[in-house]
């Protein structure tokens, strides 16, 4: 048999039929459903008179309309075209007999935040969602991607799915990270390495030393963004860190079939002599503290860096990033770290999971955030908020001054009553920087947790390594 | 679905790279249970001031490209988020076709899904193209599909690739639920040799 990639095997083991020209149809195994992509998907079913073939493998969860805020019971929170379209996914759950997680009940989150913690995503599996950020399932060696409504359609009707194969790209982070140094810089900094474009065509699976020591947490972010460089997923083959996380998960096999899984999964990994189209190599020593100065995700520079000039680039990247500075208010050879902020956003599927918290809280500990800096967390889901609490992350944040929300996803795209004002900025833990993302004029500076919440504290983008030596 | 067969039309230039789908058409848009109606916020961000004015030299507001239906692309164009709505927006607009050197992967597979035809072309005939673009709206640019070709308006042609299966899905109008509904027997084989296989899912 000749050498495959984990993406080769995922792909082999769900084909249901492949034409002539390479075009596959490839089966379902979770289907994951927000309120956005959605509506017109499950009225195309009504109208076709059709059902949802697999309900028992479709999840649906509310979460990019509904308002973080404590007083969200109050119907009053929500825009009257927002109240609709979560209230349509209340409906479409229950006529279509799917799984659900309503905003009243506590596993309430960020879908793919909620899908790993309920154990619905799992190795080896195929996860597609309406949402591009579908990759972040990929951490579990699962071919996980986002797909459009039309597909969102298809899926429910047929639980299969027509694809062309993509590529094999490896990215592989050698060595270790240094101090101050996570998963979120990591993610950054490939794609400030190969550009928003430098993955499509492909899938990335991400190996390397510095990978394997990422928690679970920490791979999900790193999947996450896969989108941001243009893959259509990332993925990072599973092994004893993975199989722990989902183990006792609610959704997770048990007895013999934990068993049985567990040696299917311990098959996940690519071939040593596997053949990979393209090839990208880090060092994780070389990886520093990253933040975006820009409006696209490639505009990534280490936080010691200083805002370029339109000439540093080529081509259509030079108009482009002319552009970028007159929105984000930036003038060519400013050090980053002198850019003020009024805003901070942490949350995310990106980085909203306890980890994140955890990192964000050991930098605000005992501290306070800037005088008139706007400052929230969003945990992720009902639970990552639970367990916050539990904690003590909860009490830290509120201490130095953050909003302590509920879970949704909040001012990454803004689509609930959280966002940006015009010329606001903001220090967000999230993956787009896009003009206009956290709110019309709003500028956005991409980049890790430690790093939103100390430049939370200071005012201005900020050197977490600098507030880490203070901590010592 | 529309069928696309050739399309004379006018050409916007659009040649600014990564235009992505929250560009395309914003947030605040997203929020409709519908297909239709997004045309008038395509782009809604660079069209229109906070207020709702038009803003002049944006390239859908000049005379000449109010009625464009092809749009010649910068690079990457249509990254970003997962948002059919964006060639819903398009589509209700009046765009039939895209000219890029590279598209995101999930906009690319979505314009096919709404009789939106995306071409990838090399950068020195999106050049070419975008030139022609900029001559306004007595130059008008025809896409081919069946002859997979493009021709500018003083005659230049040039061919481009797309795959046989959506092709023919265009050229036809399919629906591809109703295409992989024949072969449903398939699906119940896979199904129940993978539930054999990997019981757990």
């Amino acid at each position: 048999m000749s050498p495959k990639t984990l993406y080769d095997k995922i792909w082999d083991a769900h084909v249901v039929d492949t034409q002539d020209d390479g075009t596959g149809l490839l089966y379902i195994d979770r289907h994951l459903v927000h309120e956005v992509t959605s509506p017109q998907a499950f009225e195309g079913l009504r109208m076709a008179g059709r059902k949802v073939r697999a309900p028992e493998k479709t999840i649906a969860v509310p979460d990019h309309n509904v308002p973080t805020t404590l007083d969200r019971d109050d119907p009053a929170t929500m825009t009257e075209d927002s109240r609709i379209q979560v209230a349509a996914l209340d409906k479409n759950a229950k006529d279509f007999g799917i799984n659900y997680y309503p905003v009243s009940d506590i596993r309430q989150g960020i879908v793919h935040i909620v899908g790993p913690e309920q154990g619905w995503t799992l190795p080896g599996m195929t996860v597609v969602c309406g949402d591009s950020h579908t990759a972040t399932h990929g951490a579990f060696g699962a071919l996980a991607h986002g797909i459009g409504t039309s597909e969102v359609e298809h899926v429910l009707a047929t639980q299969t799915l027509i694809q062309k194969k993509s590529k094999n790209m490896k990215v592989e982070i050698t060595g270790k990270l240094r101090p101050g140094v996570t998963a979120k810089d990591i993610t950054l900094s490939v794609i400030g390495a190969t550009g928003t474009a430098g993955g499509t065509g492909y899938v990335i699976e991400y190996m390397g030393e510095a990978i394997r020591d990422l928690s679970m947490e920490g791979r999900m972010t790193v999947c996450n963004m896969a989108i941001e460089g243009g893959a259509r997923a990332g993925l990072i083959a599973p092994d004893e860190k993975t199989f722990a996380y989902v183990q006792g998960r609610p959704h997770a096999p048990k007895g013999a079939q934990w068993e049985a899984a567990l040696n299917w999964w311990k098959t996940l990994k690519s071939d040593d002599d596997a053949h990979w189209d393209k090839v990208v190599t880090l060092k994780g020593e070389d990886i520093a503290p990253v933040v975006t100065w820009g409006t696209s995700p490639e505009d990534v520079l280490p936080i010691t860096g200083v805002v370029p000039s339109p000439e540093d680039f080529k081509g259509g990247k030079v108009e482009a990033a002319a552009r970028s500075l007159d929105y984000m208010g930036l003038k060519p050879g400013t050090k980053l770290t002198d850019i003020k902020i009024d805003t901070v956003f942490i949350g995310s599927c990106t980085n909203g999971r306890i980890e994140d918290l955890r990192a964000a809280a050991a930098i605000l500990k005992g501290k306070k955030v800037a005088e008139g800096m706007r400052a929230m967390v969003v945990p992720g889901s009902g639970l990552v908020r639970a367990q916050a609490e539990e904690e003590g992350l909860a009490q830290i944040f509120i201490d130095a001054g953050f909003e302590w929300r509920l879970a949704g996803c909040s001012m990454c795209l803004a689509m609930n009553p959280d966002q940006l004002q015009p010329g606001e900025r903001c220090a967000a833990t999230s993956n787009r920087n896009f003009e206009g993302r956290q709110g019309r004029g709003g500028r956005t500076h991409l980049m890790s947790p430690a790093m939103a919440a100390a430049a939370a504290v200071t005012g201005h983008l900020t050197d977490v390594r600098e507030m880490m030596a203070e901590t010592v | 679905m529309d069928k696309f067969n050739t399309l004379t039309g006018i050409a916007a230039p659009m040649p600014l790279v990564n235009i992505d789908t929250d560009m395309i058409i914003p947030k605040q848009f997203l929020k409709t249970i519908k297909r239709s109606g997004l045309g008038k916020n395509l782009f809604d961000e660079m069209r229109y001031t906070q207020d709702g004015a038009e803003i002049a030299d944006f390239v859908l507001n000049q005379p000449a490209y109010r009625n464009a239906e092809i749009i010649v692309a910068g690079d990457n164009f249509g990254c970003g988020s997962s948002r059919e709505h964006a060639p819903w927006a398009l589509l209700d607009f009046g765009i039939r076709c895209v000219i890029s050197t590279s598209f995101a992967d999930i906009f690319f597979n979505n314009c096919f899904k709404n009789g939106i035809l995306p071409i990838v072309m090399p950068q020195e005939v999106v050049d070419i193209l975008m030139a022609d673009a900029r001559k306004g709206a007595n130059a008008r640019m025809t896409v081919d599909l069946e002859a997979q070709t493009v021709t500018t308006s003083d005659g230049q042609s040039f061919g481009f690739e797309v795959d046989s299966f959506r092709k023919h899905c265009l050229l036809n109008g399919l629906d591809d639920i109703g295409l992989t509904l024949e072969k449903a027997a398939a699906i119940d084989t896979f199904e129940a040799s993978a539930a054999q296989a990997r019981p757990w899912v």
